[in-house]
């Protein structure tokens, strides 16, 4: 909300389209076969792959949503990042090599392999499409996030320009561009935020982040028991919130809100956004084309070897992070209430040791005797690392390589460049909090405004790898998706007989259509919780495809009907705990504590019941002659 | 079978058992790192505020260290399974 357009970032982002539309037009030539459209041939070198992986997996949540959850909350952010990357353990050293032997173009390929059952064809793509479709929307969510503040186009804009582009991607090369188009934006954003970093560590740390920053007013006031009496310098009492210790003062008819001092005897201005009876929306006080709203985020104390500076200078990585832990950091607490008519949101300052932002607990309340709030970190942390081998996007790039031994060593490839990238994260994360860049509306701003701290080029250059970041992911997720409708559920479920040119026909009109209902899905889902939706396709992989493909791996006694029902019911438990939880009561404006289910993250639960309805349905109904694929 | 194998050849690996379970080894062993992890995060988050090595405290130098350890232990799973494939496939 409080940034221009830049030209140079709009260059490069259509540079970027231009080299993107070319290499699917290359690669269309080439992709005429079935084996050519889900599965790149086949043919795609583990490096390659390895690095394309990194730009399949590092979605807009990754590099969008860790950095904005790590400026916002610290160490918690980053528990995401180490959740995410354990995940791709599992998928090295239990599911790569098995899923390669079997499958062909999709992970129903896979777990059927054994069988040739229709009930685990029906279940396994239905379990795809909704994953890719849960991860779907909050990409296309973010693609119009992004858009509006940066070519200054609306929401819907940003969701039809991005769907139309990953459309064509995909139905003009299939796997083919896509990998390409993975490979560079993985490369890029590598690339660039290791430069973002190394800046950082030059820059230092410094108590006013940048000349412009903003300089926070403090008044003069009496109070008697929390409440605001009288201020100075010609303000006026509007009104206040004793409990939240805000008061609304008035000068030349403008309103703003200012928060209490602890001793009471002083108020600083205060970050806020009101939306007024009549729709109208003010930020500080003010119209949004006045631009009062201010980027915010400093240090309120640096101490370096015990004693207090202003500045460090230049900062080693340890010291980076040592020199922090040891600081004071300014946080701003979001909080929101009724004022009147007026839905108000202030952000208060926050003084927190950097001790305190250095440790789990601010975002996941670990502190509490809440025992459900330590399940339910458990069962997030669970589903994060059991999520990443059962997600269908993941699954199919290793079909994009000529041998299981590759597929091994792409895996490997991937693990380095995504832990180098969450280990990037964090240094990102605390940056952004520390140098005055946070636009305090939107959280997933935050990697992007901490390039621009440092000019326009890096922003224009992260900003255009963000956008790079959403098509990489959408690609392939709509590659997963149209794959499971033309191959799995015509193809195979409905036993429908097509030549090699018939099933690429059928994987592009796929494509076309899940693409047009992402972009749909992507406008009206305008405002959710991008990060959520990510954590639910995670949740609902690691519940509904995780058992089955472990146990399809490793267990002899694994039947098809085991394999079909296991996913069913580890699908719906997932998706039911999920919408009866606190969090989706919030989100649809009821009160949480009326929520049926005391969890979020439904992990802890739906995963174990998963395999065990999975051991108990193959010992009721087995299945002859079938065989561990391990 | 289901119709359909996989999407290119490749010819029989003997090696194949060891590398199973050289990956569920290693897979156990990082999923006792992992679990210590959350578990000390869960029930003792104050614990994870303790300084351990070079200013950095133990939520840091565990959590990257769980980045690394993964890095590591792929690297080695990769060069014994060339290796195994390398002797047993001759």
């Amino acid at each position: 909300m409080i940034y221009d357009a830049s030209i140079f970032a709009i260059v490069l982002f259509i540079a970027f389209v231009i080299a993107v539309l070319g290499i699917s037009k290359y690669f269309a030539s080439k992709t005429k076969s079935s084996a050519g459209y889900y599965a790149a041939g086949g043919t795609i070198h583990w490096a390659v792959n390895g690095i394309a992986f990194a730009g399949d997996y590092l979605s807009a949540a990754s590099f969008l949503g860790i950095c904005g959850m790590i400026a916002f909350l610290g160490y918690d952010g980053f528990l995401y990042s180490i959740g995410y990357l354990a995940g791709w353990v599992v998928a090295l050293f239990v599911v790569a090599e098995p899923l390669k032997k079997a499958g062909k173009y999709t992970f129903t390929d896979a777990l059927d392999s054994r069988f040739n059952s229709k009930g685990i064809q029906l279940m396994a793509a239905i379990s795809t499409l909704v994953v890719s479709i849960c991860y779907l929307i909050p990409q296309m969510v973010g693609a119009g996030s992004l858009i509006t503040p940066l070519l200054g186009m609306p929401h819907y804009v940003g969701v039809i320009l991005v769907g139309g582009i990953v459309i064509f991607i995909v139905a003009t090369a299939g796997m083919a561009s896509t990998t390409y188009v993975q490979f560079i934006k993985g490369g890029l954003l590598i690339l660039f935020s290791s430069i973002l970093t190394v800046a950082l560590f030059v820059n230092g740390y410094k108590l006013k982040p940048h000349d412009d920053y903003h300089k926070f007013i403090t008044l003069s006031v009496t109070s008697e028991n929390g409440v605001v009496t009288s201020v100075a310098d010609g303000y006026s009492i509007a009104s206040q919130n004793k409990d939240l210790g805000v008061v609304k003062l008035e000068k030349d008819g403008m309103q703003t809100w200012w928060q209490l001092q602890k001793e009471g005897k002083s108020v600083i201005e205060t970050p806020s956004m009101v939306v007024l009876a009549n729709g109208e929306t003010l930020y500080n006080g003010a119209p949004k084309s006045e631009r009062k709203f201010y980027q915010v985020g400093h240090m309120s104390k640096i101490i370096v070897d015990g004693k207090e500076v202003k500045e460090t200078g230049s900062l080693g990585p340890f010291e980076f992070l040592s020199t922090i832990t040891n600081s004071e950091v300014i946080l701003f607490t979001k909080k929101v209430f009724k004022d009147g008519a007026d839905n108000v949101t202030v952000w208060k300052h926050t003084p927190t040791s950097g001790e305190r932002i250095m440790r789990p607990g601010l975002k996941f309340h670990l502190e509490t005797d809440k025992i459900w709030d330590k399940i339910d970190f458990i069962s997030l942390m669970l589903a994060l690392f059991l999520g990443t081998s059962a997600l269908p996007h993941i699954l199919i790039r290793y079909y994009t390589v000529p041998s299981p031994k590759d597929a091994r060593k792409s895996t490997i490839v991937a693990i380095a460049s995504i832990g180098f990238f969450y280990v990037l994260t964090l240094f990102m994360g605390l940056g952004a909090m520390t140098h005055g860049v946070l636009d305090l509306g939107d959280s997933n701003m935050s990697a992007p405004l901490l390039a621009k701290f440092f000019g326009i080029f890096l922003f224009s250059c992260i900003s255009a790898i963000a956008f790079a970041t959403v098509l990489g992911t959408v690609s392939g997720l709509i590659v997963a998706a149209s794959g499971a409708v033309a191959h799995d559920l015509i193809s195979n479920f409905g036993g429908i007989k097509m030549t090699d040119a018939g099933q690429v026909k059928a994987g592009k009109i796929s494509a076309i259509v899940v693409g047009i209902i992402a972009i749909i899905l992507g406008i009206l889902f305008k405002g959710m919780n991008v990060s959520f939706l990510v954590g639910l396709a995670f949740s609902v992989a690691a519940s509904a495809n995780l058992p089955a493909i472990m146990m399809v791996i490793f267990w002899k006694k694994t039947s098809a009907v085991g394999v079909a029902v296991s996913i069913l019911v580890g699908m719906v438990t997932a998706l039911v705990i999920i919408l009866l939880s606190p969090d989706l009561y919030a989100q649809y404006g009821w009160d949480p504590a009326t929520a049926p289910s005391p969890l979020g993250q439904p992990g802890i639960i739906s995963i174990p019941l998963s395999f065990i309805t999975l051991v108990v349905f193959s010992l009721l109904f087995p299945s002859k002659g079938s065989k561990p694929l391990a | 079978m289901a119709g359909h194998g996989p999407a290119t050849d490749w010819g029989e690996d003997k090696a194949s058992d060891y590398k199973e379970r050289l990956g569920i080894y290693l897979f156990i062993v990082y999923c006792v790192v992992y679990a210590a992890f959350v578990a000390l995060n869960t029930f003792t988050p104050k614990l994870m505020g303790m300084i351990v090595f070079s200013g950095l405290n133990l939520a840091v130098v565990y959590g990257m260290g769980l980045i690394i350890l993964a890095i590591i232990m792929g690297i080695i799973y990769n060069n014994m399974c060339t290796k195994a494939e390398d002797q047993m496939n001759k």
